[in-house]
């Protein structure tokens, strides 16, 4: 039954999702406008039938309703029946999570209301309480019903706390440090949002920069799989977003819910940094977020809270109450905590208050929420606080709690636990940081390499002069690995792709990863995600077979796709290997002649035949999929790695698998550059791109008739392109046996440059030439020699391309 | 080589016009020229410079700037005007310009001299008279006395947005030899 309805709502959110779209595009004017989304209701009305929650069956019945008038009347959606429509499909995005996770559904738009009777005024209420699964109700539920305060309206009975495991299962420390460091920002900045708000409250651009802070959190939460919050956030992002257009006014209420909910995914992200931090991992918190929820819902229907402010736990700032409440909690607390009244009492202190600065934590709430979890026993004395500091943490509490008070007692010295080490900073600053480091090694080279600073000798400044060089270098790489990142988040990515194309395709693929530590410049790794992407749907689909004729050639039958990244020689190393069926040259030859694009006669060897795949219009797969096959990819692939200066090759032996090996610089900001002279002007030609230089002999360069001059390099004929010539530069060497030729390829072209001579290797700073050479296609970039003149990094690409020029005519 | 010429109609309506304050004022080829000093980010003497192959003639190449790559470009030869030979008075200007995705970036133009940075009062500046189309006048907001000699106010945003060369030159040499087309 479980596995059916999660089946259920997989497929409804997908049509919702479809719905979603449909509403984005739609036309207002176009005639039979409805028809699309009409159908696309009718699937998802084929999907729901038969199922049980009522808020879903009635909110398909008003939709079902509301479709036929439309299609009734002039079967056009208008512009408010777009706006309409789109109050409905959120809603039913949110039901349907309700539904999977238990939680209280939502309550319908204004406007979609069944007017049957079926749903009363205060419909959140009675659903939540109807649906709120047992396991959440647990050890809090006497506290919220011995809630006082519980006098007057449905609204002000107390709702449970929500049980909610902090640290979710399969996450791993980075993502949820990184989580930590930017929930912290968009929690600031959303209680930044509110203060202004609480001056004006319909101040538009406050109302934007929190719906969009709530709606960041949200798609964070998201990722995290932390569902609960998820919904929280979804609730407070309506209600903001109805503000922002205009169908619901923020009054103090609100706002005091809109700060009580960032005040609990505070609590969150403070319990979280400090589980991360080692205390206490694995512990679950109780949030009263179904109380929040019931509020968000209560004032969208437009009911004031009863009570107002204080019937939102923990300690809105502008509601004296809370505050005074919670220190009350704690003296109160004693009484029950006996055996450790010392040890928690001087918790607040110190630990309170490394805990309060990054944050800004209301420090007595804190103290009270992480300290005296004993307090969730009804206290008659303190009216406004119980639902606040109802940790749910059973049996051991006060060993607990004074354990924890001493060892955060002890742990304070070494600084607050929450937003450790990382700081988010604008990347424009890192770059220009960077940049001056750069610069600084270069200084630092000019002066330890100054001709008059080597006549002096001197043990004592050859010592300074070497410090240094260390101080620089070691800056440098500092500098550097500021950028740096693992890959491991674009590696788990795949392992979700390779599980979701396992089972579209009926195979069992297990993956495996390997290296995920390994470290590079964040660019490279936002674009390697989409060739990764593509190069593992290639070895799912095409690689990996059908377990029946894995079985039937011998091998196991889940395919195994290996992942590894490792670093070789200023390089990184990535391989996709698969153990599938591997790549076959007859048939990829037999396609390439089928397709044109090499002909019959031409004899190639194995490497060449492997290179075609990644040939335009190229696809070997016998049946076209959603997923590969349509012959786009892997020429996408490679011109992806190569725009990033990296390289890729294939090794595959038929019947056993295919290694796809990438090779990417560590870093875009940094290459390693062969530098070549031609007459005075210095250029940078990337190493990566380089296969050898010489000095060719007489008899080796051969002018052929119309089509320039070619070297025979190793037997392959490879033309000459004259780089002095080519860039109307003042050059030496004119005969090629003068000069010295590099031999550089990309893809499958190579050219021979002629160049005056070779300086040496260098790592240099890439720098962009900017807009001004925007229509040049010669250089990539610019970078600062040694000497302090800026060289020309030429682009490879570019130049193989450039058909050989007439030997006799100057470029 | 290509000389935009820019059509004159409306050329004193929604134009920019120089805005009194501060300006710095430089030689080119005789004449003297004047932009915002908020515009100037420092003037720095002639360099190394590393030319750019295949690029028009006005631009000279790059140059490092303290750890910058900095484009130059030869405002003598943008404005097509004669080039002396270089001398210890020639300098760069470096400029702070709009740049096309917005923000702005950093751009050397070559000078014959900077003379100073002068105080232009709105009686000063004066709007740009018609040169009946001799030259491209809306590259310049405005002309402003200085004792006895006019500086040509000129609007180096609009300057560095145009690739090709421009038919500019202060009224003495409008009026004695037609700008090249």
């Amino acid at each position: 039954m479980s596995t059916d309805r999660f089946a259920i709502i997989a497929k409804a959110k997908k049509l919702l999702q479809q719905i979603g779209l449909e509403l984005a595009f739609v036309d207002s004017v176009k005639e039979n406008g409805v028809d699309g989304i009409n159908d696309l209701i009718k699937q998802l009305e084929a999907v729901l039938d038969g199922t049980e929650p009522e808020p879903i069956i009635s909110a398909m019945l008003a939709v079902r309703h509301w479709i036929d008038d439309r299609v009734a009347a002039d079967n056009r959606l208008s512009a408010v029946s777009i706006a309409r429509l789109g109050d409905w499909q959120p809603w039913m995005d949110a039901a349907l999570m309700s539904w999977e996770y238990q939680l209280p559904y939502p309550a319908l738009p204004e406007g979609w209301k069944v007017p049957t009777g079926a749903v009363k005024p205060a419909p959140a209420a009675s659903a939540s309480k109807a649906t709120t699964p047992p396991e959440a109700v647990a050890a809090s539920s006497s506290a919220a019903h011995a809630h006082p305060v519980a006098t007057a309206a449905v609204a002000a009975e107390a709702l449970p706390e929500q049980t909610v495991d902090v640290v979710p299962a399969d996450s791993d420390t980075e993502m949820l440090q990184l989580f930590c460091a930017e929930a912290q920002d968009l929690l600031q900045d959303i209680e930044q949002g509110v203060l202004v708000l609480e001056e004006n409250p319909t101040d538009s651009s406050s109302i934007d920069s929190l719906f969009r802070a709530f709606h960041t959190f949200k798609g964070n939460v998201g990722v995290m799989k932390l569902n609960v919050l998820q919904q929280l956030t979804h609730e407070l992002e309506s209600m903001l977003d109805a503000a922002r257009r205009g169908t619901y006014k923020l009054g103090s209420d609100s706002i005091t819910v809109i700060l009580a909910g960032s005040d609990i995914l505070k609590r969150f992200v403070a319990e979280l940094s400090q589980q991360i931090g080692g205390v206490e991992a694995g512990r679950q918190i109780a949030l009263p977020i179904p109380q929040l929820i019931r509020n968000v819902h209560a004032l969208l229907a437009g009911e004031s809270l009863p009570g107002a402010a204080p019937t939102v736990p923990a300690a809105a700032p502008p509601a004296p109450e809370p505050v005074a409440a919670a220190p009350a909690a704690i003296e109160a607390a004693p009484a029950h905590s006996a055996p450790a009244p010392a040890a928690s009492a001087p918790a607040q202190g110190t630990h309170g208050e490394p805990s309060s600065g990054p944050a800004g934590f209301d420090e007595a709430s804190f103290a009270a929420v992480f300290h005296q979890p004993e307090a969730s026993a009804p206290q008659p004395e303190l009216p406004f606080q119980p639902v606040a500091v109802a940790v749910e943490e059973p049996a051991p509490q006060p060993a607990a709690a004074a354990r924890k008070a001493a060892s955060s007692a002890a742990a304070a010295p070494t600084g607050p636990v929450i937003g450790t080490g990382i700081v988010r900073v604008d990347t424009l600053k890192l770059d220009g940081l960077i940049d001056l480091v750069g610069e600084l090694v270069i200084a630092q080279s000019m002066v330890v390499q100054n001709p008059e600073l080597k006549t002096i000798s001197s043990a004592h400044l050859s010592r300074c002069l070497g410090q240094l060089r260390g101080i620089t270098s070691d800056l440098q790489r500092t500098a550097m690995s500021l950028r740096m990142v693992p890959i491991r988040n674009t590696f788990q990515k795949m392992a979700r792709l390779v599980r979701d194309l396992a089972l579209q395709q009926g195979k069992e693929i297990q993956l495996n990863l390997e290296g995920e530590d390994t470290e590079l410049d964040r660019n490279i790794v936002e674009e390697l995600s989409d060739p990764l992407v593509h190069m593992i749907r290639n070895s799912a689909d095409h690689g990996i077979e059908m377990p029946e004729v894995r079985v039937a050639a011998g091998k196991p039958s889940a395919g195994t796709i290996t992942l590894r990244a490792f670093h070789q020689g200023g390089f990184i190393v990535i391989q996709i290997e698969d153990n599938g069926r591997g790549l076959s040259p007859k048939k990829i030859l037999a396609k390439a002649i089928e397709r044109g694009i090499v002909k019959p006669e031409e004899t190639l060897d194995e490497r060449e035949i492997f290179e075609l795949i990644f040939a335009p219009g190229f696809s070997t797969a016998e049946k076209v999929t959603d997923l590969s096959g349509r012959g786009v990819g892997m020429d996408v692939v490679r011109r992806n790695i190569e725009k990033m200066r990296g390289k890729i090759e294939i090794d595959s032996i038929e019947g056993q698998g295919t290694t796809f090996t990438l090779y990417v610089p560590l870093t875009l900001a940094i290459i390693e550059g062969l530098l070549v002279g031609v007459g005075e002007q210095r250029y940078v030609i990337p190493t990566l791109s380089v296969r050898e230089s010489f000095r060719p002999l007489p008899g080796m360069v051969t002018a052929v008739q119309g089509r320039g001059e070619v070297v025979s390099v190793r037997g392959r004929l490879t033309p000459i392109l004259r780089l002095g010539r080519h860039l109307n530069t003042p050059h030496t060497a004119d005969d090629p046996t003068k000069g010295i030729v590099v031999v550089v390829e990309a893809g499958q072209d190579s050219r021979c440059l002629l160049v005056d001579e070779l300086i040496g290797k260098q790592e240099v700073v890439i720098k962009s030439l900017g807009d001004m050479f925007r229509n040049q296609t010669e250089f990539a970039g610019a970078a600062i020699l040694g000497d302090g003149r800026v060289g020309l990094i030429l682009d490879i690409n570019a130049l193989v391309k450039l058909k050989p020029k007439n030997n006799g005519e100057a470029a | 080589m290509r000389a935009t010429s820019v059509q004159q109609q409306g050329h004193h309506q929604g134009q920019p016009v120089a805005q009194p304050g501060k300006y710095l004022t430089f030689t080119l080829s005789q004449e003297s020229y004047g932009i915002p000093v908020l515009k100037v980010r420092e003037i720095i003497r002639l360099c190394p410079i590393t030319p750019v192959a295949n690029m028009p003639e006005h631009v000279k190449g790059v140059i490092n700037l303290r750890g910058k790559v900095i484009p130059l470009v030869d405002l003598r030869s943008k404005f097509c005007l004669p080039i002396a030979a270089d001398n210890d008075r020639n300098c760069i200007v470096v400029t702070q310009i709009a740049a096309t995705g917005g923000g702005t970036r950093l751009y050397g133009v070559i000078v014959d001299g900077v003379e100073e940075v002068a105080n232009f009062t709105a009686a000063d500046i004066e709007p740009t008279p018609d040169f009946g189309g001799a030259i491209d006048a809306m590259f310049i907001t405005g002309m402003a006395k200085s004792g006895t000699t006019v500086k040509t106010l000129i609007d180096l945003d609009k300057i560095s947005a145009v690739d090709g060369t421009i038919a500019i030159a202060a009224l003495s040499s409008a009026a004695t030899s037609p700008a090249r087309k």
